[in-house]
């Protein structure tokens, strides 16, 4: 545990750092200096801290709590929505249709009156706020539904997949008011700064990767606290911890809001960074790409969630412009490779021997049973 | 079956798919007492734990614990908040925590997240962890991962851990399967210790270890109480002998 | 001229609707005297006006002229040509190959100059009277299913003015089913008409009122200034009609809701036992759907290359070809992928995801990204009317389909000697062991069951949705759902579940649009798996509990 604390330090410093270098090499030296940051890579680098942040929510949940998620995306497409909507507020009278208070799609297909739901976002605080409010209480009433009724396992992570399918349609739809298909774009700027000025650019690159190590600090706090020892307990044996007098729910709840929030915030920063949220943000795969960031850097241990989010995406943005019709071969392997050869994550292979060869037994104590006997036939525990 | 019983299932019935797992079993346990439980396979045994500690609704009857609470009413948790521990067949005890932790976690106190998040361990639960370490021989353990110890050393553990929790009943299922001479003997001390402050119920196959326990026996047949006595008695039953020894 | 006198019936008092009603049928008197006098039905066609002009063609086709085929052919052909200056009976004249012939008679011409003549130009409007026109003169027709289209358009006319040659058509007919046809539309011209008297009327009522469909509605709710028992008669058949419809509209659901549901049947059952019965999360079901989907598209294009003449079978070549691609390509996974995952539900939930994108890719990279064309041999296409329903074939071969493949799913687990052997490895793994199954064969053989199943499905799939290299992903998801919904392990909820889902879905459908449709469905199976995680028809006991 204390060796995961120093890869903890490590990594924030290593974000920290990584983020400030990129802003100063961008912002300080000139164009032609060959060691000039391009204008493009600081967007895509706040890109992938975010990316981490969804991650980190992921792990959250999944590596301590065994709650394996297939719908994360939901809560970061949701705070990616709340921050559109403030951000279509600022556009104002710059829209195509030059409507004060209308956002262009709502002008497009005849609406003459803002939804009551879009009131308040044109205030920050307000929007900040909806960034957190609203995922959560999609998160608790989900969970509280989800857990009090012991689903786990499989199950919960089919109606996790199911929700965020859900909402992807229900996004879809035009008179939900979120721009249906298109979703929302054409920003102009966030708190008075233009999105189209490199500071503002280097700015957000920045506060994501402050969000993103305050997010690491929390969760590393809440994993190291007793009420983390009791959330490993209930991955490990959560009948058991039932019968110690410990609710494995109100736990699992508890941790499952703060992971969506914390994903939630990834997806408001991603959005002004991106230019664009649509639907397809909800997708049911990108969920389960959150997942496969995680089990790359290795599960359960906060910091190779933040890691695997970063190298598969640099991977993915190299691959898919270099080799395009390679990419998701290569993206498809690696979800079998690392399922098959690498269990502990890339974290997993440099925390040293004694973890990894105990990996390599559980493994193998596994592999003896067949399908049916470890099969989830039950539902509940 | 007096108001001192600590436990009594009153004509409790459980049926799975039309199959009677336990039929109007009514059974008393005084306070302080152990009792071993024996039974052929599939008599109700495990079921019957399973209605006691709250993981199974039964079809029909009540469970009065120490004369007043109906634990038909309630889930694991709460039941376990009134005193009773469980002991399972294959030791469960938490993997990726330490010796230490997993007995932290099984000390009573506040079991809600909100304490959990900001709780410091305190002296006394220190001291209290100790101490446990010592009664179940696993002082050099302490900052081992669970996971790492060997299986009666699990067993010993989450006997520790059902300690911790200092129960007024305490539910053992099958305690010294696939246990040394040794340790089965250590264990019949221990489970003597136990029942000084505690009631128990043992759940237990091997006769000889039921006889170096010297108490009452119940025998469970069909999911309903075929006799009871001391070991010598039931030995001597015909219908005992008929259902179960015999064979 | 109609609608004038609706609102004419309906704002004015009593005397002013007798006045207008009075005109109106003075009107259409003189019209229909007009074309009937019979000195020359021919003068109207020419018309400048769209609307006189289609007037004159539809009575030029019930007049029963001889030549009035032959001019209305040319009139939509555009060969027909008037006298372009002002005349009381202006020359008509037929364009053909060689020259001109006089449109009454038929008798060739001598060439009239081109400049007095102007070709009778056809509009809309027009275009819309000519098809009536010659919907009406197939009447003659030595067929009866013409006939019978013919009576349809008629019936759909209502045109008074073609009650004699109804009458004519009604006297020769003998087909049964042409008959009734003709008495409808008898019936519902009577009804237009400003003849007949009020028992004629209603017992013209009384034979659309059998007619329950929603073309009668309309025509009967427009009928405006009858008589009050006529009108009170119409009322309780347009009740009657709407009653009927509503019937009708209920039973269609169920029928689209079923055939949705087969469809989600045939997606679900090969998921049913590697999920079910295996207990593995095989993400990559919805890909050996596409792959089977992908294997008909393949037979088809080798019995097209080389056996033309079978190409009308190709689908049944394709059901077993497409069971061995998918079964063999999943024997294959779960000897190098899923059985080193057991127990691991999870991790094999990621794995397979991780397949089904490289399967995807595989064929996009093989096939394209575009949809392949898949054909339907015709006996797949075409509709079966059942009363009010019009039940498409191929819809109905896949509810047949469907169901078959879940029989002989069934009858495999329960008699076949692989059934068996899966039954048994299932229920205690360690004790088929000892009794001499090679579990390993029987995992590999289990899955690759599922997986040629899944293939099957495809085949049927690709009749009814685009095959593309997406195919699978918009099922996989539904097919889980069932899966969960009907109780992991048991093929009678498969089917239930599926069935319900589909009828569901259908029904809240047209109140709330397609994609609500699904959404709510999802909520609602989100909530139920929530109430009963072990779906609709759980198992009991210790096997729930290992």
């Amino acid at each position: 545990m204390i060796a995961l604390g120093r890869v903890t330090i490590v990594t924030l410093g290593g974000v920290v750092a990584a983020a400030l270098l990129l802003a100063g090499l961008n912002l300080l030296t000139p164009a032609a200096n060959a060691l000039h940051v391009p204008d493009f890579a600081i967007p895509l680098f706040g890109k992938y801290l975010c990316y981490a942040m969804l991650a980190l929510a992921v792990d959250l949940v999944w590596g301590y709590a065994g709650i394996l998620t297939l719908g994360h995306a939901a809560f970061f497409a949701l705070g990616g929505y709340m921050m559109g909507m403030y951000l279509m507020r600022e556009i104002g009278a710059r829209g195509v249709y030059a409507n004060p208070v209308l956002p262009d799609f709502m002008v497009f297909i005849g609406w003459n009156k803002l939804p009551w739901y879009w009131y308040g976002f044109d205030h920050f605080w307000f929007a900040l706020l909806m960034v957190m409010l609203v995922p959560a209480a999609l998160a608790g009433l989900f969970g509280w539904f989800a857990f009090r009724s012991r689903v786990s396992g499989v199950y919960l992570s089919i109606i996790t997949q199911a929700l965020t399918y859900a909402l992807m349609l229900a996004f879809f739809r035009n008179d939900m008011g979120f721009g249906g298909n298109n979703g929302m774009t054409d920003f102009k700027d966030i708190l008075g700064f233009a999105l189209n000025r490199e500071t503002t650019a280097v700015g957000l690159m920045l506060a994501s990767a402050g969000a993103l190590a305050a997010a690491l600090a929390l969760a590393r706090a809440i994993t190291a606290s007793r009420f983390g020892k009791v959330l490993l307990a209930v991955r490990e044996a959560e009948a058991r911890t039932r019968f110690l007098g410990y609710r494995p729910e109100s736990y699992k709840l508890a941790v499952w809001v703060v992971s969506a929030v914390i994903a939630a915030i990834g997806g408001a920063l991603y959005v002004p960074q991106v230019g664009i949220i649509n639907p397809s943000e909800f997708s049911p795969g990108n969920s389960i790409e959150a997942v496969i960031w995680v089990s790359v850097g290795g599960r359960g241990t906060l910091a190779g969630a933040i890691l695997g989010a970063i190298i598969v995406n640099l991977g993915k943005t190299w691959l898919t412009s270099a080799l395009p019709a390679v990419w998701l071969f290569a993206f498809g392997g690696l979800f079998i490779a690392v399922t098959l050869c690498l269990p502990g994550g890339l974290i997993g292979l440099f925390a040293g021997r004694r973890r990894g060869a105990e990996k390599a037994r559980g493994t193998v104590s596994e592999r003896q049973h067949g399908p049916a006997e470890r099969a989830p036939r039950g539902v509940v525990g | 079956m007096s108001a001192a019983d600590i436990l009594r299932l009153d004509r409790v019935s459980v049926s799975f798919d039309g199959f009677k797992a336990l039929n109007e079993l009514s059974l008393a346990l005084a306070a302080g007492e152990m009792r071993a439980v024996i039974g052929p396979n599939g008599a109700g045994k495990t079921t019957m734990m399973d209605v006691i500690t709250g993981k199974t609704k039964p079809d029909a009857g009540r469970v009065l614990f120490a004369a007043q609470v109906d634990l038909t009413r309630l889930d694991e948790p709460a039941i376990a908040g009134l005193g009773i521990g469980r002991k399972f067949q294959r030791p469960t005890v938490f993997e990726p925590l330490t010796v230490h932790d997993n007995l932290l976690l099984a000390l009573g106190g506040d079991r809600s997240p909100r304490f959990a998040l900001w709780a410091r361990e305190s002296a006394a639960e220190r001291e209290r962890i100790d101490e446990l370490l010592h009664t179940t021989r696993l002082v050099a353990e302490r900052g081992r991962r669970a996971a790492e110890l060997s299986h009666g050393q699990k067993q010993w553990l989450e006997i520790g851990m059902l300690l911790a929790q200092d129960p007024k009943l305490l539910l053992i299922d099958e305690p010294v399967a696939g246990m040394s001479d040794a340790e089965t003997a250590a264990t019949a001390d221990l489970l003597g210790e136990i029942n000084r402050s505690r009631s128990v119920i043992v759940v237990e196959h091997d006769m000889a270890f039921v006889r170096s326990l010297g108490v009452t026996v119940t025998v469970l047949h069909e999911g309903a109480v075929l006799a009871e006595g001391s070991i010598e008695e039931i030995q001597a039953d015909p219908r005992v002998v008929e259902v179960y020894l015999g064979r | 001229m109609d609608r004038l006198r609706c609102a004419g019936g309906r704002r004015r008092g009593r005397g002013a609707r007798w006045v207008v009603g009075a005109v109106a049928i003075a009107l259409v008197v003189g019209l229909s005297a007009i074309a009937h006098a019979g000195e020359d039905p021919f003068s109207a066609i020419a018309a400048l006006s769209a609307d006189v002009e289609s007037r004159g063609i539809a009575a030029l086709a019930v007049s029963g002229n001889p030549r009035a085929a032959a001019v209305i052919a040319a009139l939509r052909e555009g060969k027909l040509y008037a006298w372009k200056w002002p005349r009381p009976d202006p020359p008509l004249y037929i364009r053909t190959a060689t020259g001109f012939v006089d449109a009454r008679s038929g008798a060739a011409v001598a060439a009239p100059p081109l400049l007095n003549l102007r070709r009778v130009i056809v509009s809309d409007t027009v275009r819309a009277a000519i098809d009536t026109a010659a919907g009406t003169l197939e009447l003659a027709s030595a067929s009866a299913t013409v006939r019978l289209k013919a009576a349809e358009t008629l019936f759909q006319a209502a045109d008074p003015g073609a009650l004699p040659l109804i009458d004519k058509a009604l006297a020769a007919e003998r087909d049964r089913q042409v008959l009734r046809a003709l008495r409808q539309a008898q019936a519902a011209a009577l009804l237009k008409s400003a003849t007949g008297s009020t028992a004629e009327r209603l017992a013209a009522v009384g034979t659309l009122a059998e007619r329950a469909d929603l073309s009668t509605r309309n025509l009967l709710s427009s009928l405006a200034g009858q008589p009050p028992a006529v009108a009170a008669a119409i009322a309780a058949a347009i009740g009657d009609i709407d009653f009927k419809l509503k019937l009708w509209g209920v039973a269609e659901n169920v029928y689209y809701g079923l055939s949705l549901g087969a469809v989600l049947l045939l997606a679900a059952s090969g998921l049913a036992i590697s999920f079910g019965v295996m207990g593995v999360i095989n993400m990559a079901h919805g890909e050996m759907v596409m792959i089977g989907a992908y294997t008909t598209f393949v037979v088809q294009q080798l019995i097209a290359a080389f056996a033309p003449a079978l190409s009308d079978l190709g689908l049944l070549v394709a059901i077993p070809a497409a069971f061995l691609t998918a079964g063999a390509l999943g024997v294959a996974v779960e000897r190098l992928l899923i059985r080193f995952l057991y127990g691991r539900p999870l991790e094999t939930l990621l794995a397979t995801w991780g397949l089904s994108l490289i399967l995807q890719q595989a064929v996009r990279s093989i096939f394209g990204p575009t949809n392949q064309d898949v054909g339907s041999p015709p006996w797949m296409s075409g509709a079966v009317q059942l009363g009010g329903l019009t039940l498409t074939v191929n819809r109905l071969w896949i509810v047949l389909f469907a169901g078959l493949v879940l029989a002989a799913l069934m009858a495999i687990l329960r008699w076949g000697g692989l059934g068996r052997s899966i039954r048994a490895v299932t229920q205690n793994r360690r004790m088929a062991a000892v009794m001499g199954i090679r579990t390993p064969l029987i995992d590999a053989l289990t899955f690759g069951l599922g997986s040629g199943i899944a293939g099957m499905a495809g085949v049927a799939l690709s009749q009814i949705d685009n095959v593309s290299p997406n195919l699978g992903q918009g099922y996989i998801i539904d097919s889980f759902l069932v899966v969960v919904l009907g109780g992991v392990g048991n093929l009678w909820g498969t089917l239930f579940a599926a069935m319900s889902l589909g009828v569901v879905d259908k029904f809240v459908e047209p109140f709330e649009g397609a994609v609500l449709a699904k959404i709510l469905v999802l909520v609602f199976l989100i909530l139920f798996i929530q109430r009963r995680p072990q779906g609709l028809f759980p198992l009991k006991g210790r096997a729930a509990e290992a």
